[in-house]
């Protein structure tokens, strides 16, 4: 059959609309945080317990292990060294939200009507993406507020601060596209909640709370490997001024692998699922 | 002008091995209404998905206002409206923002987009509840607004997946209306549905559905032809008036042990009016009077000639 008119000249084009309909997404994803501030709650509170709890209440010993430390000053040394790690847990945490919020979308049948229109398909995702990297950002400020009011005391100077600020916007950004394709992964809003807790847990794994060469080899490799110990790294770096070496390099690298991996996972399951079976 | 707004040719589509659409070819001629009428599994959400862009076909051809749904899909999601059986609507919205959200992405620019949603919260009755959020808003309205929706930018062909499936009464009226509005204004609607009443009360076309192949297309009045199973039913308080009666009227079947005449009939009223004259010039007290006409089984049964058809039609389907 291929005896039809031809089509009209307007609508053979390809999707035009990128920006607007992304700035329509998340001007939609805005709308649903500041409606259902729920989320974005939680998602300061969790960093800001363990942020408590590590400093307050195991902070003294832990900090009193570190490398050259006087044990005396230990609080004060494990708040300097954790810092980056809590900010890190914060970002990994807002992938949960990202995860829940595309997840409910999937299942609610607007991410249907959204594919049977004429717009344009990274816009729906991009929208999700930027909005919880603008969360993510809010959270992380706010965190490092409650890390100086208990005795967090950064040495950077402007530029690093230019610096981490996009470093830190970089990295939600990317771990955010992690967040999607695990909210478009799951079947249910349930798993889309649990899936991302794996992030959280990489600091951990990592040089966010105690040096790696204090674990035990296989870890050790593990923790030396894993993109989240040049994250916490070169945030260390910049805020406290710890040698950063190749770390801030690595973080790049690693920010770019991570977003392109997201993006064209979560754009592979967008194309092929967004129609509930 | 005629010319065909969807077009389906051998159209083919499994899940893994299981054949959901086996070769369906139908056509929708510009501004009428075609009812895909079938029982759950027939395929007719997956025939809407195909032709929505939002499934791939197997094999076959479909176009939607001359685009291929393969080659030209953005074409297709310019010139359609979906509204299907899940409500596709933003629920931690207001209804208002959910309208605006459309208007924007159908890039209405802000003037038209003002006047649009004005337009169609006042055409769906939804003005007062326009900026509560949707928490609140019952099943029907759920549903207005998701065809309201669908018509921001007052597409050329919509499709409407079972657009009353658990609605109540009245508010499937009101559905039927808003439909009928929108076929006036030259629309072309593709429905599916598993009552034939609906498919009776808006389409000019029905295909009927089974098991991934269309078993029989036709106008409503061409499809019920082809349907026994229409009767009247009178009940009388005793057997003296049976009696009585089933002489009066020819072609009749009794039933004494209930005390009832069946009568055969198409669920026109002439048949009606024709026993209950002929049973008031005899002075004869009817009972109880109900009418059966054919459903979706009896369709269904009599098209595909499925086994269950031996089941006694009165158990079916009653409207009195």
């Amino acid at each position: 059959m291929t005896t039809t008119a031809a089509p009209p000249a307007r609508s053979t084009r390809p999707p035009s609309h990128l920006v607007a309909d992304s700035v329509t997404m998340l001007r939609r994803n805005l709308l649903h945080m500041i409606r259902y501030p729920g989320l974005s709650v939680f998602t300061i509170l969790g960093p800001v317990v363990i942020l408590l709890l590590f400093v307050l209440v195991f902070g003294g010993t832990l900090g009193a292990g570190l490398p050259g430390v006087d044990p005396a000053g230990g609080r004060e040394a494990y708040v300097a060294y954790v810092m980056p790690g809590i900010l890190l847990i914060t970002i990994a945490g807002t992938a949960s939200g990202t995860a829940i919020t595309v997840s409910m979308d999937m299942t609610e049948g607007i991410t249907a009507r959204f594919r049977s229109m004429a717009i344009s398909r990274a816009s729906v995702l991009a929208g999700h993406v930027i909005g919880i990297t603008i969360q993510s950002l809010i959270a992380v400020a706010l965190v490092l507020g409650v890390g100086v009011a208990i005795g967090f005391r950064p040495t950077a100077n402007l530029l690093d601060w230019l610096a981490i600020a996009g470093l830190v916007t970089f990295i939600s950004f990317a771990v955010t596209w992690i967040g999607v394709g695990m909210g478009m992964q799951s079947k249910t809003v349930e798993t889309a909640s649990n899936l991302p807790l794996i992030l959280t847990f990489l600091p951990f794994l990592g040089s966010g709370f105690v040096p790696t060469d204090s674990m035990p080899a296989g870890l050790q490799w593990f923790a030396e490997y894993q993109p989240f110990t040049p994250f916490i790294e070169a945030i260390r770096g910049l805020l406290v001024g710890t040698p950063l070496g190749t770390y801030p390099l690595l973080a790049v690298i690693w920010c770019v692998v991570i977003t392109i991996i997201g993006y064209v996972w979560s754009m592979t399951i967008y194309e092929r699922k967004s129609v509930r079976a | 002008m005629t010319r065909s707004a969807i077009d389906v040719r051998g159209l083919q589509k499994s899940y893994k091995d299981k054949v959901v659409l086996d070769g369906v070819d139908f056509t929708v001629e510009a501004g009428t209404v075609t009812a895909l009428l079938g029982p759950n599994g027939a395929g007719k959400t997956t025939i809407v998905h195909i032709l929505s862009t939002l499934v791939r076909l197997d094999g076959g051809t479909a176009s939607v206002n001359g685009f291929d749904v393969t080659r030209e899909p953005n074409g297709v999601r310019s010139a359609i409206g979906l509204t299907g059986q899940f409500s596709a609507v933003d629920g931690l919205l207001t209804g208002e923002e959910n309208l605006r959200l459309m208007a924007r992405l159908r890039h209405l620019g802000p003037k038209r987009s003002k006047t649009r949603v004005a337009e169609l919260l006042d055409q769906f009755d939804l003005v007062e509840a326009a900026r509560k959020p949707l928490a609140t808003y019952s099943g029907g309205m759920r549903r207005r607004l998701d065809l309201a929706m669908t018509l921001v930018d007052t597409p050329s062909v919509i499709f409407l997946d079972e657009p009353t499936a658990g609605l109540d009464p009245r508010s499937r009226h009101t559905m039927w209306d808003i439909v009928r509005r929108l076929v006036a204004d030259g629309t072309t609607v593709l429905l599916t549905t598993q009552y034939l009443t609906e498919a009776d009360e808006l389409a000019d076309r029905i295909a009927v559905l089974d098991g991934g192949r269309i078993v029989a297309a036709g106008s409503p009045e061409e499809l019920k032809r082809l349907v026994p199973g229409g009767h009247i039913q009178l009940r009388f308080a005793d057997a003296v008036s049976l009696d009585a009666a089933s002489r009066l009227i020819d072609g009749s079947d009794r039933d004494d042990a209930g005390l009832a005449l069946l009568v055969p009939s198409g669920g026109g009223v002439a048949t009606l009016r024709t026993v209950l004259d002929r049973l008031d010039a005899a002075h004869l007290d009817v009972d109880d009077l109900s009418i059966h006409t054919p459903d979706l089984d009896d369709v269904f049964f009599a098209l595909t000639g499925k086994k269950d058809a031996a089941v006694p039609a009165d158990t079916k389907g009653t409207v009195s």
